[in-house]
């Protein structure tokens, strides 16, 4: 259930960040990278039910928490991509991951050593378009219009304020450029695979045990292919 | 800004049918709007069919939050094949269905 890793911080410090654990301990065990920001809210319950799906099936899974995420203690400002990426592959080591089940924009984060699967995966620039342009609408909303190129501008220059989310220059740059990796040992997953509506696009969080159930299944035969 | 075709603009262009260059049917443009509504806000697909032109968005409904409006508009572009610049959306455009409609047939005309 609710526990926590040791997940090194660049400067050499340990910080204690939550995670996740489902099932088995021995067997496969599947790193959930959630999106990032705002859809990581709207997803982390469907997730959670995905890893009681997967748990039921004898299939362990994790979902860590990386520095500047949800409780947290560090800053989400000072966070770069780069560490990231390389925290995700610490946590994927200290959680003993077999697997990785990357969502939305968790794509830019996969460890490049794991097999797996990435789902309906999006560009960090994709991303960024969006928080960017809900900063657009909320601040003419105020009666403070802005453009997205002022708004692009600052957050390559100070780093900006997007949808409540403290993006630091290097995230924004990083994000940028960031894009989901692509390889023969990661199955990209489509949304209309799993079926229904993309959780992802509600304006509140939401679950679907359908699209669980489907997801599962998709999981779960291609471990069994592997393993022949 | 203000050359946006309305509804009624685009329409007279539609109906003539074949021909025009448009890449899709008003009647497929509305139900893919209404599909993308639908998936936004969590509702199915006969709520959606529900909407009329006068059925109010974004300052109607609370759950429709800036994050949320800026997710349908993306959206709309991946799935409408349109690219939605920040001079695009006003409050005319995001407050009623109607005007979300006309706004999307003023883009792919433009297409």
């Amino acid at each position: 259930m609710i526990g926590t890793w040791p997940c090194t911080l660049p400067g050499g410090r340990v910080s204690e960040e939550l995670v996740l654990r489902f099932g088995e301990s021995s067997g496969p065990k599947i790193l959930i990278i959630p999106p990032l920001f705002s859809e990581h809210n709207l997803m982390r319950r469907q997730l959670v039910q995905l890893m009681r799906k997967l748990a039921d099936a004898g299939i362990g899974s994790v979902l860590p928490d990386l520095p500047g995420w949800n409780e947290s203690l560090q800053p989400l400002e000072t966070q770069t991509l780069a560490f990231w990426r390389e925290a995700m592959a610490q946590a994927a080591r200290a959680n003993g991951a077999t697997h990785v089940l990357a969502v939305r924009s968790g794509a830019v984060l996969t460890p490049p050593a794991l097999q797996g699967w990435s789902y309906a995966p999006q560009s960090g620039a994709k991303l960024l378009r969006g928080m960017v342009r809900a900063r657009t609408i909320a601040s003419r909303e105020t009666g403070q219009p802005e453009t997205s190129e002022d708004i692009y501008q600052l957050g390559r220059t100070q780093g900006a304020m997007l949808a409540g989310w403290r993006i630091g220059v290097a995230m924004f740059s990083e994000l940028e450029l960031a894009e989901p990796p692509k390889h023969d040992a990661l199955v990209e997953i489509k949304q209309g695979q799993v079926g229904g509506p993309a959780l992802w696009l509600r304006a509140e969080a939401a679950e679907d045990t359908e699209q669980v159930a489907s997801l599962a299944g998709i999981i779960n035969s291609g471990l069994a292919e592997s393993a022949q | 800004m203000s050359t946006t075709p309305t509804a009624s603009d685009t329409q007279a262009t539609e109906e003539t049918g074949e021909g025009t260059g448009l890449p899709m049917s008003r009647a497929a443009l509305d139900a893919e709007l209404k599909s993308i509504i639908a998936d936004v806000l969590g509702i199915d697909s006969e709520q959606a069919d529900a909407l009329d032109n006068d059925s109010g968005l974004f300052g109607h409904l609370p759950e429709l939050d800036s994050m949320a409006v800026a997710g349908l508009l993306t959206e709309m572009e991946d799935r409408l094949d349109i690219v939605i610049e920040d001079d695009d959306v006003d409050g005319e455009m995001l407050e009623t269905y109607g005007g979300l409609l006309a706004f999307a047939e003023g883009k792919l005309a433009e297409a």
